[in-house]
């Protein structure tokens, strides 16, 4: 376990020397989220009253939420990186020593977190200071609770399904399609281009019986006391499962995926 | 501009006899046409070689459309306009950001992103060498032919809207639009082919794309969503809030005046040339990496 903690000290200062290119990102990424505002707050003044439950406050404050789930949780470059790994035949080493890649890149993975957000933290608490009225506190204790619960098993789905995604490059070449395709799915799908009760119930009902709601849309609710009740509980259950199962999913890849490993280069 | 000097034509045009056989280098623009012509070859054989890769990639880009059609279309279940645009106007609108988009994609996206890898690997010297103007070379060196799939689609998608509005544009209207289209190209490219120079500076610049993604996605948004400040911005600029607006307003009748054609024309005339400005400060920074 402590050889992990390692992979996290040492991947936090490897982060930290992009701290410029974080910063850039995070810049870039306020242009659409501000275009995003604006366009609400136009169909809002146009409209007068409430969508779909959601006032003009609640939907910036939904939009902001989302920023920091996103900076909190999002896979960045990680699932670029394994599936170079695997290609380049970086991952024999692995093979042979008694260090879990899956772990090791966990551990990655979180350390390129706290980085990202040490150094977003300042720009994105500017932001959403300039929006500071719409931004609301969790309703209570519970939901506090609970939100910090969901955001740890959003951080894993999130990793462990691109980690078995990254895991095609056994197999194919060119990984980033397919990881483009899937990622345009969650963007639409997990509530990321907008909350997911403006779709038409059906609809949002359906979406429930896949992960992608787990990935933003579940906490950002959690948070917003959207969910509570035995809904939150239920929730919280089947995103554990949802975690378990993209975890068991991504062992499966990995070892199928190393059955057909050449060790090109390696 | 580099000026053609008869020790500068390729050997292959050199050694060809000219029928009536007075020897005489070929024309700047037949030269330069020549060239481009072979690039677009080797361009189409790189592609056909990774099919299954070419096809995914306009999956990809469809998708992302798709999607964004899809959001307009839940945008319209909660209201009937954003600002005077409807919900046909609106799909109209990003109709022809797609499709602006993808033409300028099919041409230079590649070429920029791979900019800054030219700078950090050196390979920059060998292509300085060559005997031909560089930016034209950084510029045009791939083609991105799945883009043309995809401008295509977005077309198709723009018809159907006109048909929707019942638009009935006249010639001047058409090619008005036609021609704004490319002074949005030239504004995609000039902004880009910027972002791109930069890494002369900083040399690690992964970030351009995401960047350029970001920045152009406010492209499709209808213009008077925004108000103030970051209007100004991105109207005067950064002019990207101009580039679809505009031909989308010249189509669907929605141009209160023809000021706003000529801002995004003046607009397009000041880009390109500060571009080339940039080009040219940012190139007299470069050192090569390899030696």
């Amino acid at each position: 376990m402590k050889k992990y903690w390692h992979v996290v000290g040492i991947g936090i200062q490897n982060n930290l020397t992009y701290r410029v290119n974080y910063l850039t990102r995070t810049l870039f990424s306020f242009i659409p989220l501000f275009a995003m505002l604006s366009l609400w707050r136009t169909i809002y003044a146009g409209q007068g009253g409430a969508i779909s439950g959601y006032t003009m406050a609640q939907m910036i404050s939904y939009y902001l939420l989302v920023a920091v789930v996103d900076v909190l949780t999002a896979v960045n470059e990680d699932d670029w990186q394994i599936a170079a790994d695997i290609r380049e035949g970086n991952i024999s080493q692995f093979l042979l020593k008694p260090v879990d890649y899956l772990w090791f890149r966990l551990g990655l993975f979180f350390s390129g977190r706290i980085a990202f957000m040490a150094v977003a933290l300042v720009p994105l608490t500017v932001f959403i200071a300039c929006f500071g009225h719409y931004f609301v506190l969790p309703v209570n204790g519970t939901a506090c609770l609970a939100f910090l619960v969901s955001l740890v098993l959003t951080a894993l789905l999130q990793f462990f399904i691109s980690y078995a995604m990254a895991m095609l490059a056994f197999w194919v070449l060119e990984v980033s399609t397919f990881i483009f395709i899937l990622f345009a799915f969650e963007y639409i799908a997990s509530g990321h281009m907008f909350p997911l009760d403006v779709l038409p119930p059906m609809l949002k009902h359906a979406l429930f019986f896949t992960p992608f709601p787990y990935q933003m849309y579940f906490p950002v609710s959690i948070y917003m006391g959207k969910i509570a009740g035995a809904d939150l509980w239920q929730g919280l259950f089947i995103q554990a499962g949802w975690v378990l199962l993209a975890y068991a999913f991504a062992r499966f890849m990995w070892n199928r995926g190393v059955r057909h490993y050449g060790a090109f280069g390696g | 501009m580099a000026r053609l000097e008869d020790d500068m034509i390729p050997p292959e045009a050199r050694s060809r006899k000219p029928e009536d056989g007075v020897a005489r280098p070929p024309s700047l623009v037949a030269r330069y046409l020549g060239i481009y012509g072979a690039l677009w070859k080797t361009s189409v054989t790189r592609e056909m070689s990774f099919k299954g890769n070419f096809i995914l990639w306009i999956v990809v880009e469809l998708l992302w459309f798709a999607m964004q059609l899809c959001f307009i279309g839940v945008l319209y279940l909660h209201t009937n306009s954003i600002g005077t645009w409807t919900q046909w106007q609106v799909v109209l609108l990003v109709g022809a950001s797609s499709f602006i988009q993808q033409t300028y994609q099919a041409f230079f996206l590649v070429n920029c992103t791979n900019l800054s890898e030219l700078v950090r690997t050196g390979k920059m010297d060998f292509l300085l060498m060559l005997p031909m103007n560089t930016r034209f070379l950084v510029s045009l060196r791939q083609v991105d032919l799945g883009a043309f799939v995809n401008a295509a689609f977005a077309a198709v998608v723009m018809f159907y809207a006109a048909g929707r509005l019942h638009l009935h544009p006249t010639a001047a209207q058409f090619f008005g639009f036609l021609a704004l289209c490319l002074v949005g190209i030239l504004i995609h490219y000039s902004l880009m082919f910027m972002l791109a120079a930069i890494s002369f500076w900083t040399v690690r610049a992964q970030g351009i794309v995401w960047g350029y993604y970001n920045l152009f996605n406010i492209a499709r948004m209808p213009d008077e969503a925004f108000r103030g400040v970051f209007k100004a911005v991105f109207t005067f600029v950064l002019p990207v809030l101009l580039v679809s607006n505009v031909p989308t307003r010249v189509l669907a009748d929605k141009l209160q005046s023809p000021i706003l054609w000529l801002v995004l024309l003046g607009m397009g005339v000041v880009c390109a040339l500060i571009s080339e400005w940039f080009w040219r400060v940012s190139v007299r920074r470069y050192t090569s990496a390899s030696t």
